[in-house]
């Protein structure tokens, strides 16, 4: 056991230097950033505690404070204390449902004083913490069903909550521990489905109105049905090698596909989808087969995958046609998707931070001189959409040096998750990275017209206390976790 | 270990975040690096151009009395966001208008297909120019009618009710005027009319332009680039006008109850001093409101008083053109002064031809033949003229000849006043006749001879052809701006032009038109007066029906200082109205008064209707 003198020097020298000045960057960054959102042409005193810069500035400096302090708390102490801290959080967080007030339809902030703080966003943290030190247990085992579903439910439950306090986009960050699961061993085929289910989505909604050109049938149908027999090949081929049929099965529906289309367009149009769904449900039959021979779960799995996707697309084709979403999530994602071009009303947002990013150019319209942002034609400029602020301002290289530095520091925490001793500090240390990034590609990709408008912030850009407490908290306990990972352990 | 398995995993992870920043900077690229509107399209975001209008020249006569002046007008705006407790009942009484004007105009505000600049957050036009009156009682209370503010622009004010063709009036641009100059945007004041229209661009100045930063609320957050794209206006210069207003009032006094026109002009320099069109209307009427609803009704009115005879209208001179022909026989050497004479035996007889003339001596030289207004002479003369194979190979040739003299002396074209709406009137050409005639001679044409026939004449071509002879030989372009403050009057306004007549002839034709004053069978005696020596010659032009009464005169005789046609549309013999009315003016403008006399009868003058 070292003494304690001996062990903050130690850490003072082991700490990652280059990770803080990676931090330093994006804090000082962001400032500017928040600055040149919410300029106010009658008030030009960015220091003003009027200002949000103003504020800001304060929130900096104590999120440093805070970053100091964190260096000096010991790993053990979390060790011991993190099922504490997380069910303390989840209390709150339930809490928070009840008294919060309604702001704009959240129920997520609480006023402490003169400021508001948002206990969703200090959650991040202790669910990290808790996930990492169930993973650490003795004998745990991801594969164990029981296991993997215990640790799903450490970050379903907090997401839950905070859907309770309609905040569904600080919410869908906590999907991000499935890449950490993923990393920890978790089967990639859950996130090739995911993604595929997407896919799926994007395509059916997109091309659902369209017809295959010269046949009466849907254009996104057709390639949903088409895809969803392509990445069910595909799985059965990774994950169940030994099927000898395959090969057979594969030759035959693709054989069909093409001979009905085909068919369709040179001889007498009809719609192909039907072709395309006995084909599917031959498919199934097959893998049915294949698992009364193998008896192998996986078949099964494939085959609800098989019959999940098959009718993702008249789920959706339902939900878009009798309105089962409120209007303003569909037009949103008809927006995203380019269906909705009405860039009056649902499509604003989007075209005016279009506009914003655009008019910026190569290198900007230089510091405090967007108009785009400053005279509030984009909505949220200091908070979700701040990243219009940098693309204006800023221009290309600008915003595309944020992306830079984002890529190195999160290039930067996997080396330092990697190198931890332990799975709970890897487990921690991942958290932190596929937290930043899901923030980093909704964020951005909100702004740019890329994904759909979800309201969550870019860590150390976007205006607010809670957003930076919060990140600097998730940030600066794995650093001093890292920092002692040449400790002896306990 | 188990975990080494997934280490690679790790890549995968890098993977998908360098995927994503990857994705991200060409997305970045194509919104920025690739050529755009979004520049284009910020910047009209943002920008607010707020135009600065300049103040409009005022209006002076020759004697620098005040004409057209700016005076504020007050137009009532709503930012309807910012109305608060609004008593409904006292607003609409301050502004005398009823609740349901209020409600009505509210609404229409607030449609934004009716009023597509609206926004909640910026001033909005309530009621446009309130009196004064009511401006003032309304700035008293304004403080309780939040949301309600006063704007104040300038407007067009006359202090004379006279000369409106001549000042024309200012009204708002029409989509012809805006798709013809991109200077003037919807809203904008322009010049119609007279002067205004004339020397809009010397009167209008020149707009300045405030850039502006806007918010999307439409509210102004301040000036873009700290005022450096700011565009200072150019305020209007003033305008003298060669009108003396005096006379012109009194020059619409006499023409009152009669269609016509007067033009007086100053014959050294071409000025107008005054230009009468009857019937007219009061400037008065061109201000305010109901503007537009008084000028529909005009341009329905059988009368045309909003049409300008003096420059657009275009009448036989009748024997008002008769020196003309004089100077034009005696330059070609058809006649000498003194010496020709030709009978007029109760007019021109030749075969079964006849125009018809008055009792008079027989045979008579051109000077008498000028007092008293002889037919037969000036016939012969053209006969003798066109007739001359000696001199002119053909009657075309002789035709084209006698144009030219025509033209030279200001008829048959433009004369190119400083006004818009000028007719050219008509001197036909021998290629007219060549068209319109199978065979002609001077015989079928000879009507033009005595200002009948073919010819047609503007009053401010009489008007120039009286300053012409005045000046014994030649015409500055006439013109109703003397000066610009602070600028220059064109020069083609200051040119002379010479006529093709040699000045000695025309004091042939001046003692002429003297003798029709001064002899007792001169058509113009009644313009006799014991002051100054007026020359003068009557009309007396055919028409289909009754004759229209017309005269022309200058006075004094040596050094004049007047030349001024009167044209009196059926009213009979030049001596009826014509010559009472010339003398008028020129008295009025020589003596810088009427005697008690001349009050007299310009009274009876101007109670007289003809129509």
């Amino acid at each position: 056991m070292v003494t304690r003198e001996s062990n903050n020097r130690g850490i003072f020298l082991s700490l990652d230097w280059f990770t803080i000045g990676l931090y330093v960057i994006l804090l000082f960054w962001g400032w500017f950033s928040v600055c040149g959102a919410c300029y106010d042409y009658h008030h030009p005193d960015l220091f003003s505690f009027n200002l949000n810069s103003g504020k800001q500035f304060v929130w900096i400096l104590t999120s440093l404070l805070l970053a100091g302090a964190l260096l000096l708390i010991e790993k053990r102490f979390y060790y011991k204390a993190s099922m504490v801290v997380y069910v303390m959080m989840m209390l709150i967080l339930l809490l928070t449902i009840f008294i919060a007030p309604d702001t704009k339809g959240s129920r997520s902030w609480i006023p402490i004083g003169p400021v508001k703080l948002q206990p969703a966003e200090f959650a991040k943290f202790a669910v990290a913490l808790a996930v990492g030190k169930f993973m650490e247990r003795y004998g745990f085992r991801l594969s164990n069903y029981k296991d993997f579903l215990r640790t799903c439910a450490l970050f379903l439950l907090p997401m839950l909550l905070i859907i309770g306090q309609r905040e569904t986009g600080t919410a869908l960050v906590y999907l991000s521990f499935f890449l950490v699961l993923y990393r920890e061993g978790m089967t990639g085929s859950v996130l090739f489905a995911a993604f595929m289910l997407v896919v799926y989505v994007v395509v059916g909604v997109k091309f659902g109105d369209e017809m295959v050109t010269g046949m009466p049938a849907s254009l996104g149908e057709s390639w949903v049905l088409f895809l969803s027999l392509l990445s069910t090949l595909f799985l059965t081929w990774r994950y169940c090698k030994d099927s000898r049929l395959l090969a057979g099965a594969a030759g035959y529906s693709l054989g069909f596909t093409l001979g009905a289309y085909l068919f369709s367009a040179y001889v007498i149009p009809f719609n192909i989808c039907i072709v395309q769904l006995i084909i599917n449900a031959g498919i199934i039959v097959y893998l049915g087969f294949e698992y009364a021979v193998t008896k192998s779960y996986r078949y099964v799995l494939i085959i609800l995958f098989l019959l999940t996707s098959t009718f993702v697309y008249y789920t959706c084709d339902y939900v878009f046609s009798h309105n089962v979403l409120p209007v303003h999530q569909q037009t949103r994602i008809e927006v995203l998707l380019g269906k909705n071009d009405d860039v009056r009303s649902a499509g604003y947002n989007v075209n005016q931070a279009k506009i914003a990013i655009g008019s910026g150019g190569f290198s900007g319209k230089g510091f405090l001189k967007g108009t785009q942002t400053k005279l509030k034609y984009v909505p949220e400029q200091e908070t979700d959409f701040i990243f219009c602020t940098i693309g204006e301002e800023e221009g290309f290289l600008g915003s595309a040096g944020v992306l830079i530095v984002y890529l190195l520091f999160i290039w930067r925490l996997i080396i330092l998750a990697e190198r931890q001793p332990d799975t709970w500090g890897r487990v921690y240390g991942y958290s932190a990275v596929c937290v930043f990034l899901f923030h980093l590609f909704v964020n951005i990709g909100m702004v740019l017209g890329l994904t759909p408008v979800i309201g969550i912030p870019l860590p150390f850009f976007s205006y607010g206390g809670s957003s930076l407490w919060g990140f600097t908290l998730l940030l600066f306990i794995f650093l001093r976790m890292d920092a002692e990972r040449n400790f002896k352990q306990k | 270990m188990k975990a080494y398995e997934f280490e690679r995993r790790q890549y995968v992870i890098a993977g998908i975040a360098l995927l994503v920043v990857v994705a991200y900077i060409i997305r970045l690229a194509f919104l920025q690096l690739v050529p755009n509107d979004y520049e284009e399209i910020s910047r009209n975001n943002a920008i607010y151009n707020k135009i600065i209008f300049p103040s409009r020249g005022s209006i002076y006569d020759r004697n620098g009395k005040l004409l057209v002046y700016n005076e504020p007008a007050y137009d009532v705006m709503v930012i309807t966001r910012e109305i608060g407790d609004l008593d409904t009942l006292d607003f609409c009484r301050t502004l005398h208008i009823s609740r349901e004007e209020f409600d009505e105009r509210m609404a229409w505000i607030k449609n934004t297909d009716k009023n597509p600049g609206y926004s909640s957050y910026s001033q909005q036009l309530f009621r446009p120019q309130i009196s004064s009156a009511d401006f003032l009682v309304f700035q008293e209370k304004m403080f309780r009618f939040k949301g309600f503010y006063v704007r104040e622009r300038n407007a067009r004010q006359y202090r004379y009710p006279n000369a409106a063709h001549v000042l024309g009036y200012v009204a708002e641009v029409s989509g012809n005027d805006i798709a013809e100059n991109d200077y003037y945007n919807a809203g904008d004041y322009i010049g119609k009319q007279g002067v205004e229209r004339s020397y809009e661009q010397v009167l209008r100045g020149q707009k300045g332009i405030e850039v502006l930063l806007r918010d999307a609320r439409g509210k102004i957050q301040g000036k873009f680039n700290d005022g450096l794209d700011d565009q200072q206006p150019i305020p209007g210069k003033d305008i003298v006008l060669s009108l003396d207003i005096e006379l012109q009032a009194l020059g619409e006094r006499l023409m009152r109850g009669k269609r016509g026109a007067i033009v007086a002009i100053e014959p050294a320099t071409g000025e107008i001093l005054c230009m009468v069109s009857s019937p007219t209307y009061s400037a008065f009427d061109m201000v305010g409101k109901e503007r537009g609803e008084k000028i529909m009704n005009m341009l329905k009115d059988p009368d045309h008083p909003m049409f300008n005879r003096a420059i657009s209208g275009t009448y036989p001179p009748g024997s008002t053109f008769k020196p003309s022909q004089a100077l034009t026989f005696m330059q070609e050497g058809i006649i000498q002064a003194d010496v020709t004479s030709y009978p007029c035996t109760g007019g021109f007889r030749y075969r079964n031809l006849k125009v018809g003339c008055h009792s008079h001596p027989s045979p008579l030289s051109v000077k008498p033949a000028l007092s008293t207004s002889c037919n037969g002479f000036f016939c012969w003369g053209l006969y003798y003229m066109f007739g001359n194979r000696s001199k002119y190979a053909s009657v075309q040739d002789a035709m084209t000849r006698w144009k030219d003299y025509m033209v030279s002396m200001g008829f048959g074209y433009k004369l190119g006043i400083d006004m818009p709406g000028e007719s050219r009137g008509m001197i036909p050409n021998a290629e007219y006749y060549d068209k319109h005639l199978n065979r002609w001679n001077a015989l079928t044409v000879i009507s033009i001879a005595i200002g009948q026939g073919e010819v047609t004449l503007t009053p401010l071509q009489i008007a120039n052809q009286g300053a012409t002879i005045a000046n014994r030989g030649y015409y500055v372009t006439p013109h109703v701006v003397k000066r610009i403050v602070g600028g220059e009057i064109a020069d083609s306004l200051q040119r002379r032009h010479y006529t093709k007549v040699n000045s000695a002839y025309y004091e042939e034709v001046v003692s002429g038109m003297r003798g029709a004053v001064t002899s007792g069978i001169g058509t113009c005696r009644g313009a006799q007066n014991p002051w100054y020596e007026v020359c003068g010659k009557t009309g007396t032009a055919q028409n289909r029906g009754h004759d229209h009464s017309v005269f022309m005169g200058f006075a004094p005789k040596n050094n004049p200082q007047i030349a001024v046609a009167v044209y009196v549309e059926n009213g009979g013999f030049g001596a009826t109205f014509g010559v009472p009315i010339g003398s008028l003016i020129m008295e009025q403008y020589i003596r810088g008064e009427l005697s008690a006399a001349s009050q007299t009868r310009a009274s009876a003058i101007a109670n007289r209707s003809i129509y």
